[in-house]
């Protein structure tokens, strides 16, 4: 460890960093806006400069930006020196001779890193008196508002944008003083990951439009830790709310899952929260005034409870305390899934392997640091989003750090690494059934039928490793594999990705084989939020209900969870299911197809509005915290309320309210495979040196005014039983354990750059280690898995076609589909197929072609998917109106109804 | 001893002075001009409102009585959803005020609040807008920012340039 | 003197004296306020000479509260002693001519006592309090009125050896010619400091010093408790100020244009104001300051004093 001098005091620092990290790391407090951590260097904006000295006995020193400088044993620097902080004043007066006057209108107020970096100089005075340049704006989407004139030209977003994500339509234009950030013309952002420029952008140029639409200050929400559900990554997230709405979604840093980033469904897709489709009342249907109280509801609920049999139907988006919750009242042989055979079959599969403990699961920051990815059959841009960007980031980081390596830069020269590595990349093998943007990196794509894929993974898998089965003599199949399998040879931290929408369970066989033969992580891209959580509880599916029903006849009293059923399976099948039962209890927040059949309904809280514990696609168990209290008191968690029926039906009247922790040790203690879940978070009694952690940053606002049209007498603020915050700006106002900071804030940092306070290190784990429990066991010398079904070739059938899901990254989530934003950039319901086999239909892209599947049809406009192999129709999936069936079935698709209709 | 004396008969003297009490329902008090007692919203020189909704007063304000929603109208303008303050809990400290950037809120010279209800005391947006300058006549916070909000075109501001042609390689 | 007579001249007194008492409340706030350029309680009835019956109503519906940890026998009883104490040395005061209630002739004695039992209530008032700031007080009261009773009772022997008695009508009598202010001059300063410090007015209330003890002795006392407290140091003035006409300005000696019991009045009142002017004026010294003064100043000069006429007093008669 390399010893620095700075203002002449010893620091011990991590070798082959650069100064501003090191100092940054020691808790000084130094300026910078074009150095990120995620991004690098570049040295542009000349903010972090700092004195360096030749030896003790140099007094002149030179200037340096500090983040250019790397970190050399001995080396002697300055951060207070006179010269270097006049510079630094010098340069932030310079950037804000055109910054505009528009602080009190600009949303980025309160939350600005220039506005701290401002403060941090001590300029405080302007003396330059001539005129300010301006820019025209561009409409930028529904996600992001584009303010030109607060620019700094620090580079930040196209950096992030094309070079961290990979967008390509967000540049800079013009010269000298003229440059301009944003697009070629007005447009929508295509990448998915724009919302990001928000945060990145350390002025106001990018901010959240759906947050304009209710602008609240930072300092003004009640915040607290969350967890994003929206798909299977699990991204740490902070939700904000204020005047009982949430006001939008923030990162939440975790060195081990999302970094930096969230996706845009993640970070807009809160608005269902707001909706006004919400359920704010019981509703007790078929009398006359259905909406009920809870005295009204729990009366009739006994009845039911007492008198009939039920049957749980748990849900892949509630939380495992709520599934865990429905599984105690119903009992265990009475709970089912709430998804279809596939999915159940396939998540249930994934959970049993990975428990095994033979195959070890890769968090996003393995994928991240991984040197070969081979991704086999999941579109993972669109149904996992975060896991793309992560893979992007191993294939951009394996060539730099080949570079690094062959021209001994260090890594963090962002700009000389560039240079170097033009248009090198790492090893990222694609295969898809239709592509994703993810090819334009690969260095191998293809697209493939599912069972194609499946056997080119069996192909790999015998490359690297002769004694397993081979795939016959396909050729070029061959030929691929062998390119494939001698990047996998080399590779240090290959990882295997895959996931379920092929519906097809040989890719993910084969995927476990590759991975067990190149020592590979594996990530499993799963459907839902929980879906990881719910097939760890081993229960049948939704389809196995519905036959129990038709087999048991009308005697069950049917409790759905959180979980629309015409989602998962056909509506004909929801509808004999529904026809069947006695009575249907149906708990969930949203109205949707399926709380139309509930006799009796019930309200559940939100993610923001309630405790929960959610497992993500690689086993790792991580808790939300309810953000705020909903005006309508009677909203409670699902698990909640099925705590207060299990109470209810074993008539022990007097019971004691339970909490999220005894209720995960209840399930350690019934199903082991949960076994750790509890230690997610600390308890609900914690609190530091006696005090618990805020919600609310301490320059909350308008305590005695906001409730004041109702009541002029402020009412007593609501005590949290469930977890260690308080509802209020009263408490620890200290650095919070890494699973419970609601906010990151410290002095001198409003903006979200406060976070390298509460790492270890810029870019590196929070203090105390990054959130979130795995579930599954260290990898142990188990028998490896072994499989030998290596499916045929796929076969085009005639007049048929394999239906397959097409997920859209933006359009495709249940809950998020609520915000206005997304559904504006959600596609509208198609299907797509082969060029030629829309040619043997006759029919032209854009026209409605008939899709018949089991007796059901529906019309769908039909659109041309470049690359899909012959035989397979891709069906939007999971869109508002996007129809519902079997997935992996051959179904017909009739185009002679062009225009007949 | 003797400063007590002297002292003893300086006070006695006062016996004789004017006195400095305002008997006040009769007898009304000056207000000076920066008096600071009930708070208003002003007006810009235009007619409309010069509150921006920046939540800055309420961030300022040390009992936390004033708690307002910025929104925007089809231009681009910020202006309160709704505004409001809870005088039963203003300490008239008149941070609100200095707190200000757009000579919104300002503290007029009136104590007169009187009320048998505190619920009275519950001041609305409706009840706070006043139809004058108050104490600023001619600041219009539109002119000098940056952003366009239907008062002034992109550069038409104050010390602004015209906007940048991008296509322009000229210095 | 009759009977009926005797009674009437007793309750004439008592009801004459808590009259004052009360009324002092709105002499001295008016007083004060005069002082301090400002007008005072001017509201309630003429004058706002109501404040008066507002603020005896007041302190009537307040919560009579005994503290818990009180001892609650003594707490009860401390107040009523300083009223008791004060008004009984009242049974001595000549106001006219055949106007007493009782022309003792330990008459000086007599009020000497009473005034030493008023200490009683304060001691007893801090003590059972059960506070420390109240026992700081009632310390603190304890030490200032026993040192200043020393010299008060010095100061008016001077007086004594020039009548020859104790009693306060001789007394009066003896000033037909002269008042013993210009013979006694010394005396009346010192017997004036002392009673200051005896009824512990400003700037002498170094027992209830707000402060610095927040109430001192009586700082639980709340209700009419406390009233009696605030009437018994009323009537402490009035008491010293009535003790000032006798022993110096000659009592009811005056032109005989008013009779006799208005000379009496004017005169204690004029002290009553004096005692007000007192506190509109002078600072609080410490409690060391005090002390000192007492002992190391006043101490010295009464006893000086004392010789000096004593002196005097044997070369005139010799």
């Amino acid at each position: 460890m390399p010893t620095i001098y700075i203002d002449n005091k010893p620091y011990e620092v991590k070798e082959g960093k650069n100064l501003l990290e090191a100092c940054l790391t020691l808790g000084f407090d130094l300026p910078y806006f074009c150095w990120h951590p995620a991004l690098n260097s570049v040295g542009a904006c000349r903010q972090c400069a700092v004195k360096v000295y030749k030896d003790e006995a140099d007094t002149k020193g030179r200037l340096v930006m500090s983040c250019m400088e790397g970190v050399k044993d001995g080396m002697r620097l300055s951060i207070n020196d006179q010269t270097a902080k006049a510079f630094r004043e010098q340069i932030i007066e310079w950037l804000m001779t055109n910054h505009p006057h528009d602080c009190p209108v600009c949303d980025e107020g309160g939350s600005c890193h220039l506005q701290d970096m401002t403060v941090m100089t001590g300029h405080d005075y302007r003396r330059y008196t001539f005129r300010k340049r301006t820019y025209k704006n561009q409409y930028l989407g529904p996600l992001l508002h584009h303010e030109m004139n607060r620019c700094i030209q620090c580079y930040r977003c196209v950096r992030y944008y094309r070079d961290y994500a990979g967008g390509d339509d967000l540049n800079v234009f013009a010269a000298h003083n003229h440059v301009y950030f944003g697009r070629d013309k007005d447009g929508v952002l295509q990448s998915p990951f724009s919302g990001n420029l928000a945060e990145v952008c350390p002025t106001g140029v990018f901010t959240d439009k759906t947050l304009k639409e209710h602008y609240t200050r930072k300092w003004d929400l009640t915040m607290a830790p969350s967890v994003c559900n929206h798909c299977s990554v699990g991204c740490n997230i902070i939700a904000g709310e204020r005047y009982g709405e949430l006001r939008c979604i923030l990162n939440r840093y975790n060195g081990d899952v999302n970094g930096y980033f969230i996706c845009d469904r993640g970070r807009y897709g809160y608005e269902f929260v707001n909706s006004e489709n919400r359920i704010k009342q019981p509703i007790i249907r078929n009398r006359t005034g259905e909406a009920a109280s809870e005295e009204e509801l729990m009366r009739s609920m006994g009845t039911i409870l007492t008198h009939q049999k039920l049957l749980g139907i748990g849900s892949p988006r509630a939380s495992v305390e709520s599934n865990f919750a429905l599984m105690q009242l119903v009992g265990h042989d009475n709970f089912y899934q709430g998804v279809s055979e596939a999915e159940a079959y396939l998540t249930r599969k994934i959970a049993g392997w990975m428990q095994t403990g033979s195959i070890r699961s890769a968090s996003l920051k393995e994928i991240e640091q991984s040197d070969v990815v081979v991704v086999l059959g999941e579109d993972i841009w669109n149904t996992a989003p975060m896991m793309a960007l992560a893979v992007r980031q191993s294939v951009v980081k394996t060539a730099a750090a080949q570079a690094a390596q062959k021209t001994n830069l260090p890594l963090w020269h962002d700009a000389a690494i560039k240079e170097y590595v033009q248009d090198q990349k790492g090893f990222l093998a694609n295969i898809t059934v239709a592509g994703s943007p993810l090819d334009e990196i690969a260095a191998h794509q293809q697209c493939l039928a599912p069972d194609d894929i499946a056997r080119l993974g069996w192909a790999i898998a015998h490359e690297l490793d002769a004694s397993l089965p081979g795939v016959s003599n396909d050729e070029s199949l061959l030929q691929q594999a062998q390119a494939i399998a001698n990047a996998l040879k080399t590779a240090k931290n290959p990882v295997i990705i895959s996931g379920i929408t092929c519906y097809n369970e040989s890719i993910l066989t084969a995927a476990v084989t590759l991975a067990t033969a190149c020592h590979a992580k594996v990530g499993f891209a799963l459907p839902e939020c929980n879906s990881m959580g719910l097939a760890l509880m081993q229960a049948p599916s939704l389809e196995k209900a519905v036959d129990r029903m038709q087999r048991e006849g009308d005697s069950f009293t049917v409790v759905v969870l959180e979980n629309d059923l015409y989602r998962n399976i056909s509506a004909t099948l929801v509808d004999d299911f529904f026809s069947h039962c006695r009575n249907a209890v149906v708990i969930d927040s949203l109205h949707n197809a399926t709380t139309e059949k509930a006799q009796v309904l019930i309200p559940s809280a939100t993610f923001a509005e309630g405790d929960g514990t959610l497992v993500n696609y690689e086993g790792r168990a991580q808790r939300y915290f309810q953000v705020f209290v909903p005006a309508e008191g009677i909203i409670k968690e699902s698990w909640k309320w099925l705590w207060h029926l299990y109470l209810l039906k074993m008539q022990a009247g007097n019971g004691h309210d339970h909490y999220p922790n005894e209720l995960l040790e209840k399930l350690e203690s019934v199903l082991p495979q949960f076994k750790g879940i509890t230690k997610s978070s600390p308890p609900r009694h914690f609190t530091i040196h006696g005090e618990r952690i805020p919600r609310e940053p301490h320059r909350y606002s308008g305590r005695t005014a906001m409730l004041a049209d109702r009541n002029v007498s402020e009412p007593k603020p609501v005590q949290d039983n469930d977890s260690p915050f308080s509802f209020t700006m009263e408490g620890f106002k200290g650095l919070p354990p890494a699973p419970l900071i609601p906010f990151f804030w410290a002095p001198g940092w409003n903006s979200v750059q406060a976070v390298t306070k509460y790492q270890e290190e810029p870019g590196g784990s929070l203090k105390g280690g990054d959130p979130g429990i795995s579930l599954f066991k260290e990898p142990t010398q188990t028998t490896p898995l072994v499989f030998h079904e290596i499916p045929e070739a796929f076969a085009v059938r005639h007049q048929k076609w394999l239906l397959l899901p097409q997920y859209h990254v933006l359009g495709s989530g249940e809950l998020s589909s609520y915000t206005k934003a997304l559904q504006e950039l959600s596609p509208q319901p198609s299907i797509a197929l082969s060029a030629e086999d829309l040619q043997g239909l006759g029919v032209e892209e854009g026209s409605s072609v008939q899709l018949k599947i089991n007796g059901t049809s529906c019309m769908l406009p039909v659109k041309i998917q470049k690359g899909l192999p012959k035989g397979i129709a891709l069906v939007a999936a999971g869109l508002q109106g996007s129809p519902v069936m079997s997935w992996g079935e051959w179904g017909k698709i009739d185009g002679m109804t062009n225009g007949g209709e | 001893m003797f400063s007590h004396i002297r002292t003893i008969w300086l006070t006695f003297l006062h016996l004789f002075k004017k006195k400095v009490t305002i008997e006040y329902p009769e007898e009304k008090v000056k207000l000076h001009p920066r008096w600071r007692g009930r708070i208003v919203l002003t007006k810009d020189p235009d007619g409309g409102e010069r509150c921006v909704g920046c939540y800055l007063c309420a961030a300022a304000c040390p009992v936390d009585c004033i708690a307002l929603q910025a929104t925007e109208d089809e231009n681009g303008r910020r202006y309160p959803e709704f505004f409001r303050i809870n005088f039963s809990r203003c300490i008239f400290c008149g941070f609100c005020e200095e707190a200000c950037p757009t000579y919104a809120i300002q503290l007029i010279p009136d104590f007169e609040m009187g009320e048998y209800k505190r619920q009275n005391l519950v001041f609305e947006k409706e009840d706070l807008l006043i139809n004058s300058q108050g104490k600023y006549p001619g600041y219009n916070f539109y002119q000098v920012a940056g952003i366009q909000a239907g008062v002034k075109g992109k550069g038409e501001g104050d010390n602004e340039e015209p906007p940048v042609d991008v296509h322009s390689l000229l210095p | 003197m009759t009977v009926t007579q005797h009674v009437l001249i007793v309750v004439g007194v008592l009801f004459v004296m808590l009259n004052i008492a009360a009324g002092l409340i709105w002499v001295e706030r008016r007083m004060l306020a005069l002082w301090q350029d400002r007008l005072g309680p001017n509201r309630a009835g003429p004058l706002g000479i109501f404040i008066v019956v507002a603020d005896t109503l007041k302190l009537f519906f307040k919560e009579d509260w005994i503290p818990p940890f009180a001892d609650k026998k003594v707490f009860v009883l401390a107040p009523a002693i300083v009223v008791g104490s004060a008004l009984l040395s009242f049974v001595i005061i000549p106001f006219a001519p055949g106007i007493v209630v009782a022309d003792l002739n330990v008459g000086l004695l007599f009020f000497l006592a009473m005034s030493s039992i008023g200490v009683y209530s304060i001691v007893l008032g801090g003590w059972a309090s059960n506070n420390k700031y109240s026992l700081l007080g009632a310390l603190r009261g304890a030490s200032q009125m026993i040192a200043y009773e020393v010299f008060m009772g010095l100061s008016l022997m001077g007086v004594v050896m020039l009548t020859g008695s104790f009693k306060l009508s001789d007394i009066v009598a003896a000033q037909q010619d002269m008042w013993f202010i210009i013979k006694q001059p010394v005396a009346a300063i010192i017997f004036f400091i002392a009673g200051i410090a005896e009824t512990h007015r400003l700037p002498f209330d170094i027992p209830e010093a707000e402060s610095e003890l927040i109430a001192g002795f009586h700082a639980e006392y709340s209700g009419m408790k406390f009233g009696m407290f605030f009437v018994g140091e009323y009537i402490g003035i009035t008491l010293i100020s009535s003790m000032m006409t006798t022993m110096f300005f000659g009592g009811w000696l005056g032109p005989a244009f008013l009779p006799p019991w208005a000379w009496f009045f004017i005169k204690t009142f004029a002290f009553i104001l004096f005692f007000i002017l007192l506190r509109a004026s002078l600072p609080r010294p410490r409690y060391d300051q005090l002390m000192e003064t007492g002992w190391k100043i006043l101490l010295p000069l009464v006893l000086v004093n004392l010789l000096v006429t004593g002196a005097v007093a044997l070369w005139t008669r010799g």
